[in-house]
């Protein structure tokens, strides 16, 4: 791969690497998000072209700017695998990783800016800290008391929850969130929902947090557009499986007093266990 | 007068992966106080990328299995040069560590009759691998991440760099580094420190780790007299991505083997069954990994360098429930649909069995004050790594060196680092920044050429003029160092995070490679062309230690195990 800022006379080649395969090569144009909030400047897109091989990705281009051509453009990623989360961006305005997105997907010039939803620290590089705080007040994992181990759980009641465990905190259904990016709520995210479904149809897990979701954390504010599951790059049904299925458990809750009652006791006793007395049956 | 923040806490671990996490448990449980850092942010350590499972006998689906067989499987593997009691402790301590997870709440995918379902992986006798699909690390990261954000004493500083750590009296007390988000020095003041810094696939151009695992713990703990061992010591994963470009070497898992894929040559030949006519596709590691080099060599490989691996037989509905990452990585990528094609693969470097020299009750170093666990550690392995034992090994000695960690800090009182030492340091690492305006090297320019040489003169098969070629490039590389520089501030810098990173991968690459020169046998994952035997005047430890500014190399006697663990095992084989 080889680069030139676009921007400055010097167009003077860094030793390509050597190809691979039979990987056509051609040049792209990147603009790249700018910003240091710390000197009050402002922000602005600056060019970069940058030549690129059959199959690489985003990411690719952008470590390349990085580490050869301005080593001060603030860039966060690990795996380049989409498999930890760090690389979230929006990509021509639509929140993608970048080590996920080949950039013989898109045509013309490609635009790399930062997450909007949230603060920036530098160039392509935000602030999602608030998500761990927001993790720590979800109450965790809680089992019934005494069960006997080694624990059964049957595959299909586990399913159900795994979906939910692939998410790899990229945050990008949090950044394309409306009410998150426009209104000024107390919703936690879609993020913080998955969370929550994971942990509430988890088969031994005694707790609902479907009302904290909707008294402390603002659920009801989420209008079900499903933009959130639309960007999910591990292709979790938030919507259709996590905050619907949380909102209706909520609403249960609020208007059967009966439904309610009912889970209180089928927890303590495990009146529908069928997992070996293991499972608390709330669902 | 330098400006910098102050961290004092009894306990730091550096490294959030798996074994700094699990480490971190038992220092808060304790009630003492722990900071951790990680150049990652919280949860994205390369322990999420981690696929197949944890290695642990709890026998749910082969009931013949026990921690002795486990045992016996992970020293054969290990060829003998294993230090026993890691692996016994090991193959003993699994099982509990692993339905202890579950009790944090981990899900792991189920048998039939609701118990913790297992996989076959290379070199394991039986079923072995418990495991979530193909995601086991990214369970094992979020369950201990929610544990310890759920409990107070810890401090969590990630995206912070440290760059060097600090004794004084010969004991350690203290550590230096920055922090990526605020730009802000920081020193650490201890009482004891863990590396959990994982391996140094990145010294390597074609490898299956994340950017972070550049070798930095090891290369510091290295600095301040840890003995490090075993370094030749380096596992090629039989299967990484060989195309597109782009992903070169992202792994495969050998989940995809375990679950009933095969390997085949160009010309349609499973070519396994001749390599391995009883393990066959599941043999271990280094067999499987130089069978398919030496078909690619012999002309049997595609064009893109690779071999095919076909799972399709499994039918679509069981790879994308058992393989849905591999699927999705194969369909996103690569444009294959693995349910219907066959995969291309090669070998990709995975794992550095080598690392920081412990004992095998405490995780504890040479040093006073110092304790190493996971990849950064050493000895567990021997000569190679059975896939679901480094899992394995984050829970088990990660626990031990949390919990000797924390002993340790009990006893001890704290002493501060020389703030001398600890302003030379942060002078140092400013100076990459404050550097000429036209610096002479461009650290990443250096780093590439280091992983160039590294995967084409210490590969698979080695022999002495590579090895040789290899080091003389290194020490070029070292004197080039010296005249690196970058522009732009601390917060964030890719360059400058670089300038740290290529010292460090400087350093230890030094000790692969010397070690691998050292060792004139063959031997697991190290294979000498010019020595192609296993020798048993070699069935020993090589030990790298810092002399002033070289590499002392010397060898250490493997442990000799007690008569009740070595009726367990077959006897070593010469020829
Ligand atoms: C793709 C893949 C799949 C794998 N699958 C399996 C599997 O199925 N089963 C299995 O047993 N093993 C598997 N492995 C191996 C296993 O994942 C790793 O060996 C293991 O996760 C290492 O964990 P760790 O805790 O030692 O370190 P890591 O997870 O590597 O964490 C290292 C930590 O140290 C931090 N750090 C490093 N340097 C510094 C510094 N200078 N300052 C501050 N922090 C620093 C990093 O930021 C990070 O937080 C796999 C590996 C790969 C690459
Ligand atoms: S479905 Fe709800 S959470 Fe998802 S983007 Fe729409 S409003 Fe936000
Ligand atoms: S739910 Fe999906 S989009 Fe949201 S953080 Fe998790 S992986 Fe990312
Ligand atoms: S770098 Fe890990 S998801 Fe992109």
């Amino acid at each position: 791969m080889n680069a030139t800022n676009a921007d400055s006379n010097d167009a003077k080649a860094h030793a390509p690497a050597k190809s691979e395969g039979k990987g056509k090569r051609n040049t792209r144009k990147f603009k790249v998000y700018r910003e240091d909030p710390s000197d009050g400047k402002g922000g602005e897109y600056q060019e970069f072209n940058v030549e690129v091989e059959i199959g690489m990705v985003v990411l690719d281009a952008i470590t390349y700017i990085s580490q050869r051509v301005d080593p001060t453009l603030a860039v966060r990623w690990n795996c380049k695998a989409a498999r930890c989360g760090s690389c979230a961006a929006e990509i021509n305005g639509v929140p993608k990783l970048m080590c996920k997105t080949r950039v013989d997907t898109i045509e013309g010039t490609i635009t790399v800016g930062p997450m909007r939803a949230f603060p920036l620290v530098k160039d392509l590089v935000t602030d999602v800290s608030s998500n761990y705080e927001t993790e720590k007040l979800m109450p965790e994992f809680t089992p019934k008391e005494g069960m006997a181990v080694p624990w059964k759980m049957s595959e299909m009641d586990v399913t159900r929850s795994q979906e939910f465990r692939k998410c790899i905190e990229c945050f990008l259904c949090q950044d394309v969130c409306h009410v998150i990016r426009d209104h000024n709520t107390n919703y936690v995210g879609p993020r913080h929902v998955v969370k929550a479904a994971s942990l509430d149809m988890h088969p031994l897990d005694t707790l609902d947090r479907s009302k904290l979701l909707t008294e402390d954390d603002g659920l009801g504010y989420c209008n079900v557009t499903k933009c959130c599951q639309e960007v999910c790059p591990e292709h979790i049904r938030i919507t259709d499986n996590a905050i619907i299925p949380e909102k209706e458990r909520a609403a249960d809750n609020f208007y059967d007093p009966l439904v309610r009652l009912f889970r209180k006791v089928s927890r303590s006793g495990g009146a529908r266990g069928n997992n070996n007395g293991n499972s608390n049956g709330k669902r | 007068m330098v400006e910098y923040d102050r961290v004092e806490t009894d306990v730091l671990i550096i490294g959030m992966g798996g074994a700094g996490l699990r480490a971190a448990i038992e220092i808060i449980g304790r009630g003492l106080r722990v900071a951790l850092v990680s150049k990652s942010l919280l949860g994205k350590a390369h322990t999420v990328m981690a696929e197949g499972g944890i290695a642990a006998s709890v026998a749910n689906v082969d009931s013949k299995d026990n921690w002795q067989v486990h045992f016996s499987d992970t020293v054969a593997e290990g060829v003998y040069i294993g230090d026993y009691r890691m692996a016994e402790i090991l193959a003993k301590e699994a099982p509990e560590r692993v339905y202890e997870l579950e009790r944090y709440g981990a899900l792991f995918d189920r048998t039939p009759e609701g118990k913790i379902m297992q996989r076959a992986f290379g070199g394991h006798t039986y079923r072995r691998l418990c495991h979530v699909g193909d995601k086991t690390g990214l369970e094992m990261i979020r369950t201990l991440e929610d544990k310890i954000l759920h409990t107070g004493n810890s401090r969590l500083l990630d995206e912070t760099v440290i760059t060097k750590l600090l004794k004084r009296d010969g004991r350690m007390c203290g550590a230096v580094g920055f922090s990526l988000r605020s730009g802000r020095f920081i020193t650490f003041e201890y009482k004891a420190v863990i590396i959990a810094t994982g391996g140094l696939g990145r010294i390597y151009k074609v490898t299956s780790n994340s950017h972070e695992t550049t070798g930095d713990g090891i290369a510091m703990a290295f600095e301040a007299g840890a003995e490090l061992r075993d370094m030749e010591m380096v596992q090629f994963h039989p299967t990484g991505m060989v195309y597109p470009p782009g992903v070169k070497g992202l792994l495969v898992t050998e989940g995809v083997r375990g679950e009933g894929g095969m390997l085949f040559n160009t010309k349609g030949e499973r070519f396994m069954l001749r390599y391995s006519p009883e393990k066959k596709d599941l043999d271990a590691r280094d067999v499987v990994a130089r069978a398919i080099y030496h078909e690619i060599q012999n002309g049997n490989g595609t064009e893109h360098g690779g071999v095919y691996l076909d799972i399709t037989h499994k039918g679509a509905a069981f790879i994308r429930k058992k393989l849905p990452g591999m699927y999705d990585q194969f369909k996103e990528f690569a444009g294959v649909d693995i349910t219907k094609e066959k995969m291309e693969v090669a070998p990709t470097v995975h794992y550095f069995m080598g690392g920081i020299k412990v004992n095998p009750e405490t995780a504890g170093a040479n040093v006073d004050g110092l304790f190493a666990v996971g990849e950064a550690a050493s000895g567990l392995h021997g000569a190679n790594r059975l896939g679901g034992n480094s899992l394995a090994d984050l829970l088990v000695f990660g626990m031990r060196a949390g919990i000797s960690a924390a002993k340790y800090a009990a006893a001890t009182n704290a002493i501060k680092p020389d703030s001398a030492e600890v302003e030379a340091e942060i002078s140092r690492v400013n100076s990459f920044i404050s550097g000429s305006a036209t610096p002479a090297a461009n650290p990443y320019e250096i780093i590439d050429s280091l992983r160039d040489v590294m995967s084409e003169k210490v590969g698979i098969i080695r022999n002495e003029r590579d090895l040789g070629e290899a080091l003389r490039v290194i020490g070029e590389l070292k004197q080039k160092s010296k005249g690196v520089s970058v522009k732009g501030p601390v917060r964030f810098n890719q360059g400058l995070l670089g300038c740290i990173e290529m010292e460090k991968m400087l350093t230890v690459a030094e000790c692969v490679v010397r070690s691998a020169l050292y060792r004139k046998e063959s031997r697991g994952a190290h294979t000498r062309s010019d020595f192609p035997k296993k020798l048993k005047e070699w069935k020993i430890n090589i030990i790298c230690t810092r002399s002033g500014g070289s590499v002392d190399l010397s060898t250490e006697p493997v442990p000799e195990m007690p008569e009740e663990l070595s009726s367990l095992i077959k006897p070593e084989v010469y020829e």
